[in-house]
């Protein structure tokens, strides 16, 4: 990490921005420059498209580009999971052949891990990669897949040894998803939303080169990806003021922005839309119920705290320490808060909750919370899966006995 | 603590002489070590942890940011240089025989006379009531009621017309008293134009103060809840190894931790001046309340019999969190002022 000042970096971002930002330039064009100079990911290390800044001198950079309302480098969907895996784990050959097209938007993303017959027990994965030739030749269902449907790539784990035990035998690849054998079919959820996907394998085919980390120890390599993904699931970005602003960039980002956020439309709604309950509350009179007072203070000092955990476990972060299991515990409160939400929308909304037409309380936006927070508690591992990751290996209390040891050929699955 | 006192004399003078703990955060030009409202929250989330048993909360916490909030140079000259080198202990009397933690609701009576006040009436929940030689008690002139003619009075807790009687309580770590007023002399802290904002925020700071006291509190029944599960055996295998279990103290760990963040911000708000303050000293004081609470019930049931012995400390620690949950108002009372204070 480089010993700048905050006023140095402030200074330096300003001047750059002055001398490259322009509103009607093409969106692919600007990216790429973002990418080069490392302005787009300024955290990430200089020598991969970053400055090699702190966490809080990044956000001074955050900044500068709000004030010139400048457009930032892609972040939809699962690409910086993609990039933080990557990082970790790729060869300077897949860095360099992706990471550019991450930050550009050029490329989109997605995640090949749940399975119909292994889901929270992720590493009993059946879907197979064999090797023939140059190629990994892949076979298997994958499930739940959000955005496959958008999708240039896939981070995909997948059996490559059936006679070592379970986690020994599975690797990683990064999958190109259109191609002749991957089909993906979208699957309809509760909400009525069709953001996840079911996808065959048949044949499918991956360049040797495409393998992460080594063959067999894809595990290691997949936990980095789900710990980046429950560490994310503490906060989203907030939505971003595009809609006023003129430029054919700003009009390129809008359509983009509408295609690649298509599947996470709804994702506002499924973590529960806490900046909504006051001013609800206010609007519909519930304000002056004491048992609903209650209700929304018990609910707003969980969002609070879990705000500020969130502050203090990335500060902890600053200071060093790598992305661990404590992420876990951010993804447990952020499904107390959706929870909590869903409970607490219901009681200031009474009866009308239930509406969902063109007549209904926010256009329908207070029932589809309803129908959507489900997901959070689900959704990038189960809040009893984080659970036992606190457990295990925050507390470090002993492991429950196991029945999947051995050869995996022999392990009882689904 | 067994003793009537109810702290160690001894170890309150190590706390004061050499760490110079009462007067932490006290400006040095009245004898403190002039930090702020964060370090006295760590102090006290080391002596929530470790569950001191110490006049600390009363004085330093209570009596000394009174002091600070109310009185004048000249007051703050006289009482401060005692209560950060540990010589005088003291202590806050707000609440009465009804329990009431709204300021509005105080009865005691100031009434002027030739050479200061003379205070009637009762309070009561006083925090080391029983041995402090200052009490800095909250009384209104004759006639106001609300949070008006409300002011803050320095008492010699010797002096006549004060009758003091430790009352019998369910939190042995942390003694109070009841207090009889019957004529005794007072001394006027500040103005009498301040009206309740001295109080409020006397009792705000405290909140704070408390919160991060309890948090460390919390954290102990966790450590010592986690612990105990890794030690126990039953059905062949260590109790920790138990999903039921294992569940219950992740769910513990979130807790503590979201309580902590709480406690941590509020102190920080307070200790810059944040406008919002005052409304995250109830959001704290609430968050540890319940949290404390819950450590304290799940840390027993984990170790089941012998967590509901008296010889296993664990209940000492469920009494501070039952005590402190009441202490400046109950949850459910900050949760209806945040509410208020957020405009809500
Ligand atoms: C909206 C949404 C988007 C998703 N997006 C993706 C995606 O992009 N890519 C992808 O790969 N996957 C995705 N998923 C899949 C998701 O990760 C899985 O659904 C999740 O991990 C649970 O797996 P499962 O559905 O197989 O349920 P199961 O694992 O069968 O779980 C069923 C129940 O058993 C419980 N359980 C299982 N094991 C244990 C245990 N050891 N201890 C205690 N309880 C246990 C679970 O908590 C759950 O309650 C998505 C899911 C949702 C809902």
């Amino acid at each position: 990490m480089s010993n700048v000042t905050e006023a140095e970096v402030r200074a330096e971002v300003r001047q750059w921005l002055s001398d490259n930002w322009n509103p009607d330039m093409p969106l692919v064009e600007w990216r790429r420059k973002l990418a080069d100079s490392g302005w787009g990911m300024p955290q990430w290390p200089r020598e991969w498209y970053g400055r090699g800044l702190s966490h809080p001198l990044a956000r001074v950079v955050e900044e500068e580009f709000a004030n010139v309302g400048a457009v930032r480098a892609a972040n939809s969907g699962v690409r910086l999971l993609a990039a933080a895996t990557l990082l970790e784990h790729g060869t300077d050959q897949q860095k360099k052949k992706f990471l550019r097209r991450i930050l550009t938007g050029e490329d989109n993303w997605c995640q090949f891990f749940s399975e119909p017959g292994s889901g929270s027990d992720l590493a009993g994965a059946t879907t197979r990669a064999d090797l023939q030739g140059d190629f990994w030749i892949v076979n298997g269902q994958k499930v739940w897949s959000t955005s496959a449907h958008h999708a240039d790539y896939g981070l995909l784990l997948a059996r490559t040894d059936w006679d070592a035990p379970k986690h020994e035998g599975l690797s990683y690849f990064i999958i190109e998803v259109k191609q002749p054998g991957v089909d993906v079919h979208p699957l309809r959820q509760m909400n009525g939303h069709a953001s996840f996907n079911q996808v065959f394998f048949t044949d499918a085919k991956i360049p040797q080169e495409n393998l992460v980390g080594r063959v067999n120890e894809g595990w290691k390599v997949a936990m980095t990806t789900l710990m980046h993904e429950r560490r994310g699931a503490d906060g989203l970005p907030p939505p971003r003021n595009r809609e006023t602003r003129t430029g054919r960039i700003h009009a390129e980002e809008r359509a983009e922005a509408e295609k690649a956020n298509e599947p996470y439309k709804w994702y506002p709604q499924r973590a529960g839309r806490v900046d909504l309950i006051i001013e609800r509350a206010k609007e519909t009179g519930a304000n002056k119920d004491p048992y609903i007072r209650q209700e929304i203070a018990k609910l707003m000092i969980l969002a609070k705290s879990a705000e500020w955990t969130a502050r203090r476990a990335r500060a902890a972060q600053q200071q060093g320490r790598p992305q661990g299991p404590e992420g876990s515990l951010g993804k447990l409160a952020a499904s107390h808060v959706a929870r909590g939400c869903s409970r607490v929308h219901t009681m200031i909304t009474g009866t009308e909750a239930m509406l969902t037409g063109s007549e209904s309380p926010r256009e329908g936006i207070i029932a589809e919370i309803l129908v959507s927070v489900p997901a959070v508690s689900i959704a990038g591992g189960t809040d009893e899966i984080q659970r036992n990751i606190i457990a295990e290996r925050v507390l470090e209390l002993p492991k429950e006995p196991r029945f999947d040891t051995g050869p995996f050929r022999n392990v009882r699955r689904n | 603590m067994a003793t009537p006192e109810g702290y160690d004399p001894a170890v309150w003078r190590r706390m004061s002489e050499e760490l110079a703990l009462p007067g932490i955060h006290i400006p040095e030009e009245y004898g403190g070590a002039g930090f702020g409202a964060v370090e006295l929250g760590i102090v006290m989330e080391e002596m929530g942890r470790a569950l001191l048993c110490a006049p600390y909360f009363s004085t330093a916490v209570l009596a000394a940011n009174a002091i600070m909030n109310a009185g004048t140079d000249a007051d703050k000259s006289a009482l401060l240089p005692d209560i950060a080198n540990g010589a005088r202990l003291a202590t806050l009397a707000i609440t009465e025989p009804d329990g009431s933690w709204d300021p509005a609701s105080i009865k005691v009576v100031a009434t002027p006379d030739a050479d200061g006040y003379r205070l009637d009436g009762v309070k009561s929940f006083v925090v080391d009531g029983h041995i402090a030689n200052l009490l800095i008690v909250a009384a209104r002139m004759p006639g106001t009621a609300g949070l008006q003619g409300l002011a803050l009075f320095a008492v010699d807790a010797n002096a006549r017309g004060v009758e003091r009687r430790l009352l019998e309580s369910m939190d042995p770590t942390r003694k109070i008293a009841r207090i009889d007023f019957r004529g005794a002399h007072a001394k006027l802290l500040g103005s009498l134009d301040t009206g309740a904002t001295p109080i409020l925020r006397t009792l705000d700071q405290a909140a704070i103060a408390l919160a991060n006291e309890m948090v460390g509190g919390a954290q102990t029944m966790l450590d010592s809840a986690v612990s105990y599960s890794k030690l126990r055996v039953q059905f062949g295998r260590p109790i920790g190894s138990f999903q039921a279990l294992k569940h219950k103290l992740a769910d513990m760990l979130l807790e503590v931790e979201l309580a902590k963040s709480a406690a941590y911000y509020a102190a920080q708000a307070a200790a810059v001046d944040d406008p919002e303050w005052p409304a995250l000293a109830s959001l704290a004081k609430a968050a540890a309340s319940e949290t404390y609470l819950h450590s304290a019930a799940e840390c027993i049931q984990i170790h089941g019999g012998i967590g509901f012995t008296w010889d296993n400390d664990t209940h000492l620690w469920f009494k501070r969190a039952k005590s402190s949950e009441l202490f400046l108002g109950q949850p459910s009372y900050h949760r209806e002022l945040l509410m208020q204070r957020w405009g809500v």
